[in-house]
This record gives C-alpha cells, sequence and structure tokens, in this order.
C-alpha cells in the first residue's frame, strides 16, 4: 500500500495535479490582492470567477477560439469588477455587501445565459480542451520535469505572474500608489494620487486575473460548464489571501498548498481507497479555516481596508 | 475629468424608509425587462405569468407561502446576525447542520412520545444550526478569524459532512442514491389546510418575525447586540461583553437558518437530501438587505422573492425564459436597494473636476 502511494509515477501525478489544481487559486489570489492592496475587498469574486467561467466556455463554444474565450472570461471579469467599483469606491457602499451582491447577481447571470443559449441538454456540450505544452530539455528531468514541464500555457502564465505582480506592487510607481491609496487614502490624496481612479484600475485588472481564473475551471481543467464549477474556489482565494499577509509570493504559496490537497484529493481517490469522496473534498476546506487561525491574529491588514474614500469625511 | 461627488443629506422623515424598498422592487421589475427581452420573451406575457403563477390560484398562491417559510427564516438569520455587524454569510450551512440534526432526531428518536416528538426535532434543528453559526462566532471573537471567509468556507465543509453521512451511515438501507430514511411519522409537519402543502413551518416563521422584532426592541440583549454592531470598542468600553453578544447573536441566527432546514425537511421532503436547499441561506443575504435588516422588511422581501421564484417556473414554461431568471432579479434587486438606500442618506453630483 504504501509503495503503491509513494512510487515516481505517483508522485510525477501529484505535482502534475497540483500545478492544475492552483492554477485557478493562483490567477484569482493575485487578483484579489491587487484589489485588497488597493483597499477595496471583492467579494464578487466568486460570481465573477463563475461568469469567467461561463464566457469562456461560450466563446470558445461558439468562436472554436479557446484564447478569444480566455480573453472573453478576462472582460467580463473587467466589466463585473467595474461594476463593483462604481457600487463601493464611487458611491462608497458596504464593500461585504456589493461585493456579495455582485456575486448572487452573476451566479444568476451565468446560469440564465447558459440555459438561454444551450437550453437543457441531457448531454452536457464540450469544447476541445487545452493540451499540455511540454518544454523542451526541462521536461526530461527524472520526476518533476513531466509534470511541472508538461502543463497548459495558462498554467506556465499564473507562475510568471507571481513575481509580475510582486514586482508590480513592490518596485514600481504604479504600486507605490496602490499600496498608499490602501494604507492612507488620505496621505495619497495629498500628494496628488487619484483615490478612486487608482483603486477602480486596481479592481478592473484583478478582475482579469479573476476571469480567467474562472475560463481555466472550462477550458483547461474541464472541457464543459457545470453550475458549481468554481464550488467555492472564489472564497478559497479570499482565504489564500489572508493566509498570504496580501502579499502575492506568500498568497501564491498558500494557493499551490491548497492545489496539493486538491490534487491529493482526486490522486487518493483514484487510488481506489474506501473512504467517501466528500471526506477528501472537505479537507482543502478545513485545512483553509485551520490555516486562517493559525495567521488571522497577526494578519497585516491594509489600514484603508473596508474603507470607503470621502474626502470631506476625513478624520471622521 | 468628470467625477461623482457624494454629499450627505438632512436626515429624511420616516415614511421615505418604508417607500424605499417599495420603489426598489418595482424599479427591478423594470429592470427585469432587460434579461426577459435577451430571452426574446413577449414582456407583457411574462410579466403576467410571473404573477398569475405566484398569485393567480389558490394553490399557486399557497406555494408562494409555502416557498416564503425558509427565505423568511434564513432572511431573519442573517439580518440578526448583520445588525450586530456578525458577517454570517453561513446560512447556507447552518441550514443543513439544522436539518442533519433533525434528521438524525426524527429517524431515531422512536422511543418518545409521539406529541413530544415534533417539538424535539424542531429544537434540535435550531440547535444544530446555532452549533455550526458559533464555530465562527468563536473563531471570530477568540482567533480574530474573518467572519465572512469561516462562514463561507464552512457551508462546503458542511455540504461535504452531509455528503459523506449521506453516502455511507445515513444513506436509507436499499436506497441507490443518497437520501436518509424517511422521518417518523410523528417528526414530520402537520399540512394546515386542505388540497396544498400550507404546513406548519408558515405560522411558525411569522411566530420567528415577532420574536426577533421582540428581542431587538424589547430586550436588554437585542439592545447590546445593536450596540456592538453600531461601534463594537464603544459597546466594550461601556461594560458590555461583547464576545458574548456575538455569540449568542451568532447562535440564535445559525437557529433561525436551522429551523429553515427543518421546515424543508418536515413538509416537503421527509428525507433529508443533498439538494434539500436551492440556495436558501444565500438568497436570506439579499433578504435581509432588502429587507433593511427590520424583521418586517424581512417578510416583505421574503414574499417578493417566494413571488419571483414560483412565478418564474409558470413564466419559463409559457414564454421559454429560463427560470434562472429567478436568480438574476435577486442579484438585481440587491444591487437597486443598496443603491436606494445611498440615496436616502447622501446626494450625488456629477461634477466636473
Amino acid at each position: 500500500m504504501i509503495s503503491e502511494i509513494f512510487n515516481t509515477t505517483f508522485i510525477t501525478g501529484l505535482i502534475g495535479a497540483t500545478m492544475r489544481m492552483s492554477t485557478p487559486i493562483i490567477f484569482a489570489t493575485l487578483g484579489e490582492i491587487l484589489a485588497e492592496r488597493s483597499g477595496v475587498l471583492n467579494l464578487g469574486i466568486e460570481g465573477t470567477m463563475l461568469m469567467g467561467a461561463m464566457t469562456g466556455f461560450l466563446v470558445t463554444f461558439t468562436s472554436g477560439s479557446l484564447w478569444a474565450g480566455v480573453v472573453a472570461a478576462a472582460l467580463v471579469g473587467m466589466i463585473l469588477s467595474l461594476l463593483m467599483a462604481f457600487l463601493s469606491v464611487h458611491l462608497g457602499l458596504s464593500q461585504h455587501v456589493s461585493g456579495l451582491g455582485i456575486t448572487l447577481f452573476s451566479t444568476g447571470l451565468a446560469m440564465f445565459i447558459y440555459r438561454l443559449y444551450f437550453g437543457s441538454p441531457i448531454v452536457p456540450p464540450i469544447v476541445e480542451p487545452f493540451r499540455q505544452v511540454t518544454i523542451p530539455f526541462l521536461s526530461k528531468i527524472p520526476v518533476i520535469g513531466p509534470s511541472l514541464f508538461n502543463q497548459y500555457m495558462l498554467t506556465y502564465l499564473a507562475w510568471l505572474l507571481i513575481p509580475a505582480i510582486s514586482i508590480l506592487l513592490y518596485k514600481t510607481k504604479i504600486g507605490l500608489k496602490i499600496r498608499t491609496v490602501g494604507e492612507n487614502p488620505f496621505a495619497a490624496d495629498t500628494v496628488g494620487v487619484n483615490v478612486n481612479l487608482t483603486r477602480t484600475l486596481s479592481l478592473v485588472a484583478g478582475g482579469a486575473l479573476i476571469g480567467i481564473g474562472g475560463a481555466f475551471l472550462t477550458l483547461a481543467h474541464q472541457n464543459m460548464f457545470l453550475i458549481d464549477v468554481v464550488g467555492g474556489r472564489g472564497w478559497v482565494s479570499i482565504a489564500m489571501v489572508i493566509f498570504g499577509n496580501w502579499d502575492p509570493l506568500r498568497g501564491a504559496a498558500g494557493a499551490v498548498i491548497f492545489g496539493f490537497l486538491d490534487g491529493l484529493q482526486l490522486r487518493l481517490q483514484g487510488l481506489g481507497i474506501q473512504i467517501p469522496f466528500h471526506v477528501f473534498l472537505m479537507i482543502p476546506y478545513i485545512i483553509t479555516i485551520v490555516a486562517l487561525v493559525s495567521v488571522s491574529r497577526r494578519a497585516a491588514v491594509p489600514a484603508g481596508l473596508l474603507k470607503p474614500y470621502r474626502r470631506e469625511e476625513k478624520g471622521g | 475629468m468628470i467625477g461623482l461627488k457624494i454629499i450627505k443629506r438632512k436626515p429624511l422623515p420616516g415614511w421615505v424608509k418604508i417607500i424605499i424598498p417599495v420603489a426598489a422592487v418595482i424599479i427591478t421589475l423594470i429592470l427585469s425587462a432587460i434579461p426577459i427581452l435577451i430571452a426574446r420573451g413577449n414582456l407583457w406575457k411574462s410579466y403576467y405569468y410571473l404573477f398569475y403563477g405566484a398569485l393567480g390560484t389558490r394553490y399557486n398562491l399557497l406555494e408562494t407561502f409555502v416557498k416564503a417559510s425558509p427565505l423568511i427564516f434564513t432572511g431573519l438569520a442573517v439580518a440578526f446576525a448583520f445588525r450586530a455587524k456578525f458577517w454570517n454569510i453561513g446560512a447556507e450551512g447552518q441550514l443543513l447542520a439544522g436539518a442533519l440534526l433533525a434528521t438524525w432526531v426524527g429517524i431515531n428518536f422512536t422511543g418518545v412520545p409521539q406529541f413530544l416528538l415534533l417539538p424535539i426535532v424542531i429544537i434540535s434543528g435550531f440547535i444544530g444550526g446555532g452549533i455550526w453559526a458559533s464555530i465562527p462566532a468563536i473563531l471570530k471573537t477568540k482567533l480574530k478569524v474573518d467572519d465572512v471567509v469561516s462562514t463561507l468556507l464552512l457551508n462546503y465543509v458542511m455540504i461535504h459532512i452531509m455528503g459523506t453521512l449521506l453516502f455511507g451511515p445515513l444513506q436509507e438501507p436499499g436506497s441507490s442514491w443518497p437520501r436518509s430514511p424517511g422521518l417518523l411519522e410523528a417528526a414530520r409537519y402537520p399540512m394546515l389546510l386542505a388540497r396544498s402543502r400550507f404546513h406548519l413551518g408558515i405560522p411558525l416563521a411569522f411566530l420567528a418575525v415577532l420574536i426577533i422584532w421582540f428581542i431587538n426592541n424589547k430586550t436588554v440583549f437585542g439592545y447590546q447586540s445593536k450596540a456592538v454592531g453600531v461601534n463594537i470598542k464603544a459597546a466594550h468600553f461601556g461594560g458590555i461583553n461583547t464576545t458574548s453578544v456575538i455569540l449568542k447573536t451568532a447562535l440564535i441566527s445559525g437557529g433561525l437558518a436551522g429551523l429553515a432546514g427543518v421546515g424543508e425537511l418536515c413538509a416537503i421532503h421527509y428525507h433529508l437530501l443533498m439538494d434539500i436547499s436551492p440556495g436558501y441561506g444565500y438568497s436570506g443575504i439579499v433578504i435581509a438587505m432588502l429587507g433593511n435588516l427590520h424583521p418586517l422588511g424581512v417578510v416583505f422581501a421574503s414574499f417578493f422573492f417566494s413571488i419571483v421564484l414560483v412565478g418564474a417556473h409558470t413564466m419559463s414554461r409559457m414564454t421559454g425564459v429560463p427560470t434562472y431568471i429567478a436568480e438574476v432579479i435577486q442579484g438585481m434587486a440587491l444591487i437597486v436597494m443598496l443603491i436606494s438606500l445611498l440615496l436616502t442618506e447622501y446626494k450625488i453630483r456629477v461634477v466636473r473636476k
């Protein structure tokens, strides 16, 4: 039994599954970090991912182009985030409630549009999904090569985005603006940074990533759209942002740990172990909660998070 | 550059607070024309069947009450928690937890006198939901874990706990699909009106509305709970034990959500099923907001939602517009309500910068 679990094929498979399962969480976590560092908690994330998943699938199904689907998912993510920005940044409504409103609205909308287009077929329609791209030479490394370097383009993109977002936030002027607006909007305003515009743009850029994370689920991870395809991955990403202390590298690390647990439960199911599969499905969520418990006491929440910025209410 | 400037208004008279949700509902119904037209539905026919399907016949009208019952419970649950700024997004999981414990009692407590069984089932449903809600409350107060995230994640944990049990020890012997054995006869809700599913859970929901209104307005605890919601630090310095208040608020909130589950179990399905709730817990969030966190507002919003949910089926059958329009309308209602509420407190000016 033990030797069956720890053979090379299993480990290669597990690493591969970890890479796949963490991809949508990495996208969504990075997108959420952009929004939250600018001071906006985007609880629209779960619905935005679902709309990304549905739109990506629908556009690919009709156009035949996978990348058109990905672009469409990014656009839909941006539009929904723009709505989030209008409600929570420009009107200054509660970020909690606006975000939940967007999630409920987009969940309904995703199912509505899907039914409108496809009806209720007995066999769900499918697309030809993304294929893994093998990187020459690197994929020949024993054990890790075939798993790390035989992945989807979107997975490589997710991994490239981790350092990219990190550099954007910590090494560029734009990143400094985003962080200042998130920590101290009054100070940012004093030095001439447009607080609401910066927050809007951060939300919208993050929304594109969240939408792509959703599209990965229907265009690579699976090849069809199911109503529960996102299944709480948006909420998990919110947890990963907290777990990662609002830092892209640490947040992504959390996403990879979640991907590992998700991959592990798939693999263990595959081995035919006689434990109900719901037990496995539960584990990643429980461990996420435990992880939150371990970090929440020392959480470095951006000081401006959840607070709408109104110039005349300074100090009030 | 054009921007929006938000200016604080003078307080508006009280009647505006009643007009606002009504206006929000009307605006939402008007906006619903957009998805109806996109689905190429005939507008007047669609609206007609939406209301006819929900209110047009005796049976349909009573079905609207049947649907409203769980929505009132989850709406109250969320409203009660939000009032104390305990962000309970977990009513869905608490509903399931309540249904789960009620199922266990309702199929196993064979030795209990008949007339006692149903009250015990109802109480255990309340306790099940309450316990499940107390976990995030403890995590929030003792360990500073964000309640939004923990309540949400616990929904998924509860779904999988239910799955584990329904595919395992709680599965009905001989059944090939995941459902529990049927409830004992004495554990089922009595039907109160002939030729309908108008059941005990409906008056219970109204009773819960009265009780919550009473707690909110006439008890020290209701005052403390509100004080914690308005300003937790001030409440703490004012001598309120905020930890205990949040915990009790969570217990009541989760318990109410649990009662929604008991109703669906004991009056509609009689077996615990994986899909015992079509998202009542999530709808409860919108209902609480639409009802402005007020118990009577919750009743109003619940009926609006149940009309839309029940009516959407007839509308879909007659016009071909997908039933998911009900969910789209729910989402739109929330967004419209939020903007309307803002307009009662602030004026919005478009300014050039």
